[in-house]
């Protein structure tokens, strides 16, 4: 654990991408492969199975601190993280150092937490706490509780591996997508470039990246196919050794979530990776993405939801045919591949039409009909361009429509974490149901640190009422929200659900009476509903 | 009477000032349109109309005041801002037996427990070495009155090397060496090429954080020296490298034993985390509530 403390010190302590890609690959040049393995995992995001709750953790800090509960509430919503909260709470000035290696705290200590009582969890847990350092404690309950967040992407964890292990990076990609444990053996075999054996494995996906200009700024519209963005989940089906697995882009199995999609692969030839989109799909139409949430969220599928709900893949490129990997040509020719091999397969699995329109004009008047269609704005995809690997700019663009907006009434605020703790920067705003004001949206993002900062001294000075760490506010700033997409919902007291909404703009200039009424979001949602009857055709 | 000259408790605008004697330098410095502030001992007793007034060292910087006030049935004793750990660069913090407390709470949560300063300054020792050790240039953000001095007091005995200071820096630290106070060996940042700051530890004010001002030093590693260090997303939203935690306020455990120590039956709070602090108090069987003083945004 000491290495690996280390490491998360040096990695917290600088904003410098070099020095943090350098510090990541002197650690995985010199530690035990077992650890080199778990610490990718954890860099990478990656958690284990959650054997100790966060309400838990926080009921035994209180226990152990010797604090009153609102006195410990206040300070974790001052300092914004849990973990952290605990080590500074607990954690003696004066500490031994853990001399367990990462791989032991993970596989002696905190997997085998599961397979005890309550009590038995207590008694490890707060032990170690009373034990470690600050920041030995701090960093055991960030493993604990999941993710690390140290401020690595996953591309710099990979470019670190590539690095000390004298590989490309699409190669480290290719071996750490998909489900691995790690392990000295899965170390070894990624040293190697062998971890990608698995019958299911699947690609690294090849991501667009957002087009913020004129189209016309890509060249020839000859150059370029365009497609429907599908308002679904980005998959990829690899039909391969006889069997069908299907990967969500958050790199899970979601293989049995979708039997539908299984069946209609079986006829695929073995040796056969499809990339493409998971979609509600229903009398050949797609359904807005509220009908799919339904299906992902359930572990069991009954017949009904398989009934109203069924699912779709709508593919658009081919990265494996015949056991061959066609990732490095160019996407024409995968296309062509692509089409014959869909000629005639079942309406489950089918082939992202081509977008016909001869110039970028035509296309940009497509692209203003495609709310009514169902679909989130156009991808635009280089003809020769092959399939790399993460978002590479240049040949591949989402060219989305125009979000939705509507201005709503900061109700409620309540801190943020990381970076944000101590500042009220998680907002709830709310529209006018008659004379009340109904929350209808919580958003994080948009403001600037400026905005933060005053919105956050105007929180603290115009408080009506605390809710543990949650404070209701005078109603009277008007913010205009952007938001995907709309839908009904029994679990929101406005009845509706908002798709990512975020802020837009403090619209200061409005008071709040002026922000928008709930009606105006049901008609909007009429509409949309309407839109959907209408979907194209896949 | 003003406690300290920093700018949320020292305003232009009134007629008549008073400071203890050790800080009349820094806050005539800081009082440019005048007038001269009087300046009287530490514990120098002063009859103002009904009341009989007096200044005690209160360490949080050079010539930092508590202000105790005594009328016929009850002594008043308001801090000011102040520490109880150590500073070399001032008198020590002096417990007043008081009525009545009158306390800053800036830092009155139970995360905020500062560690050793020993311990701090050494960090800041070796993150200098290492950066150094790579010709990386150390710039540390810190007050430029108080906090910069304290840092160059303690690291007086530890280094010989000369330590580059902002202009904001230099004049207070002019002041703190006039008053016998013993420094580091400084000089002003001269007007060289980044080469020449390879090895280099700089002292600016926070607000020279992210400034083109920093160019000048090429690559260069960001500390800041304050108690607000001491949580993560603090140090992160203010994009420094390192926070060393190191402040001129009391902690949680300071600020306990203050009000226990100092006998107060009522205590009102003023900063921060006044009203936690009071409701804490409150539970303990202490008469405690949070006050709303006039003070400006704090540097």
């Amino acid at each position: 654990m000491r290495r690996f403390a280390a490491l998360y010190e040096e990695l917290d302590t600088t904003n410098s991408t070099r020095a943090k890609v350098e510090a990541m690959a002197r650690y995985f040049s010199s530690a035990p492969a077992a650890d080199a393995a778990w610490a990718v995992y954890v860099l990478m995001g990656r958690r284990v199975k959650r054997s100790v709750g966060q309400s838990l953790l926080h009921a035994w800090l209180v226990e152990e601190a010797a604090l009153p509960l609102w006195l410990v509430q206040e300070t974790y919503g001052s300092v914004g993280d849990l973990a952290e909260t605990i080590a500074l709470l607990i954690a003696p000035k004066t500490a031994g150092r853990s001399e367990e290696s990462l791989t032991e705290w993970f596989e002696a200590r905190i997997l085998p937490l599961r397979d005890l009582t309550p009590p038995e969890k207590r008694a490890c847990v707060v032990a170690w706490w009373h034990r470690l350092s600050y920041r030995e404690c701090f960093l055991v309950n960030k493993l604990l509780t999941g993710a690390l967040r140290v401020g690595v992407s996953r591309s710099l964890v990979t470019r670190a591996l590539a690095q000390a292990l004298h590989l490309e990076r699409g190669e480290v990609e290719r071996s750490l997508i998909g489900e691995w444990q790690p392990s000295e053996s899965f170390w070894q075999a990624l040293s190697r470039n062998e971890a990608a054996s698995l019958a299911s494995h699947p690609y690294p996906f090849f991501l667009a990246s957002p087009l913020a200009g004129p189209p016309e700024e890509l060249g020839a519209r000859e150059a370029w196919l365009a497609e429907w963005k599908w308002d679904g989940i980005r998959g990829q089906v690899v039909r391969r050794a006889a069997a069908c697995t299907i990967w969500s882009r958050g790199e899970e199995v979601v293989t049995e979530r979708f039997p539908e999609i299984v069946a209609a692969a079986a006829a695929l030839p073995d040796g056969t990776v499809l990339d493409g989109e998971v979609v509600a799909w229903r009398d050949n139409r797609v359904l807005p993405f509220a009908h799919l949430q339904q299906r992902i969220g359930r572990l069991k599928l009954s017949p009904k939801i398989l009934k109203e709900v069924p699912a779709g893949f709508i593919a658009y490129d081919l990265l494996e045919r015949d056991s061959i990997d066609l990732r490095g040509i160019a996407l024409a020719d995968r296309r062509a591949a692509l089409v014959a091999l869909l000629a005639g397969s079942s309406t489950v699995l089918s082939l992202s039409p081509e977008i016909v329109a001869a110039s970028w004009q035509d296309l940009a008047e497509l692209r203003a009909t495609a709310r009514t269609l169902g679909v989130e704005g156009l991808m635009l995809k280089r003809w020769d361009s092959i399939y790399g690997v993460g978002r590479q700019r240049g040949a591949w663009w989402k060219w989305k429509i125009d979000p939705f907006v509507f201005d709503g009434v900061l109700l409620y605020a309540a801190p943020g974490n990381g970076r944000r703790s101590n500042l009220y920067t998680d907002y709830t705003f709310g529209v006018w149901d008659g004379k009340a004001l109904v929350p209808v949206a919580k958003a994080y993002s948009g403001l600037d640190n400026q905005e933060i900062a005053e919105l956050d001294r105007w929180i603290r000075a115009h408080t009506l009422e605390k809710f543990g760490i949650v404070r209701s506010v005078e109603p009277v700033h008007v913010f205009e929200l952007a938001y995907e997409g709309i839908a009904k919902s029994k679990r929101h007291k406005s009845g509706i659900a908002l798709r990512f909404p975020r802020m837009v703009r403090w619209r200061r200039d409005k008071p709040a009476g002026e922000a928008d009424r709930l009606e105006d979001l049901q008609r909007v949602l009429e509409t949309v509903v309407a839109g959907s009857e209408a979907a194209p055709s896949g | 009477m003003i406690t300290h000259a920093h700018a949320d408790h020292l305003k232009p605008g009134s007629r008549s000032y008073l400071v203890s004697e050790p800080g009349r330098q820094i806050a005539t410095e800081r009082l440019p349109e005048g007038p001269v502030p009087r300046a009287i001992v530490y514990g120098e007793p002063l009859k103002l109309g009904d009341v009989t007034v007096s200044l005690h060292p209160a360490g949080h910087l050079l010539g930092s005041s508590q202000v105790r006030i005594e009328t016929a049935d009850s002594v008043w004793v308001a801090t000011g801002d102040y520490k109880r750990a150590s500073d070399p660069s001032c008198l020590p913090f002096e417990l007043v037996a008081c009525d009545v407390l009158v306390s800053e709470a800036t830092f009155a949560l139970p995360a905020y427990q500062w560690p050793e300063t020993a311990e701090v300054i050494e960090e800041i020792l070796t993150w200098w070495q290492d950066n150094a050790a790579q010709g990386v240039a150390s710039v540390l953000f810190a007050y430029a009155l108080g906090k910069a001095q304290r840092v160059l007091a303690e690291l007086a005995p530890l280094t010989d090397q000369t330590i580059y200071l902002h202009g904001a820096v230099s004049r207070m630290t002019d002041i703190y060496r006039a008053a016998g106070v013993r420094l580091a060996a400084t000089a002003a940042v001269p007007d060289e090429p980044a080469a020449y700051f390879k090895k280099a530890l700089i002292i600016a004010p926070p607000s020279a954080a992210g400034s083109p001002w920093l160019r000048r030093f090429g690559d260069a590693s960001h500390g800041m020296c304050s108690g607000w260090m001491r949580i993560r997303g603090d140090r992160r939203r203010r994009g420094v490298d390192r926070g060393f935690v190191l402040s001129d306020h009391a902690d949680w455990p300071g600020l306990l034993a203050t009000v226990r120590e100092c006998g107060a039956k009522r205590v009102l709070l003023t900063h921060g985390h006044g009203e936690a602090f009071a409701r804490y108090l409150r539970e303990l069987g202490l008469d405690a509530s949070a006050m709303s003083a006039p003070y400006g945004a704090e540097a």
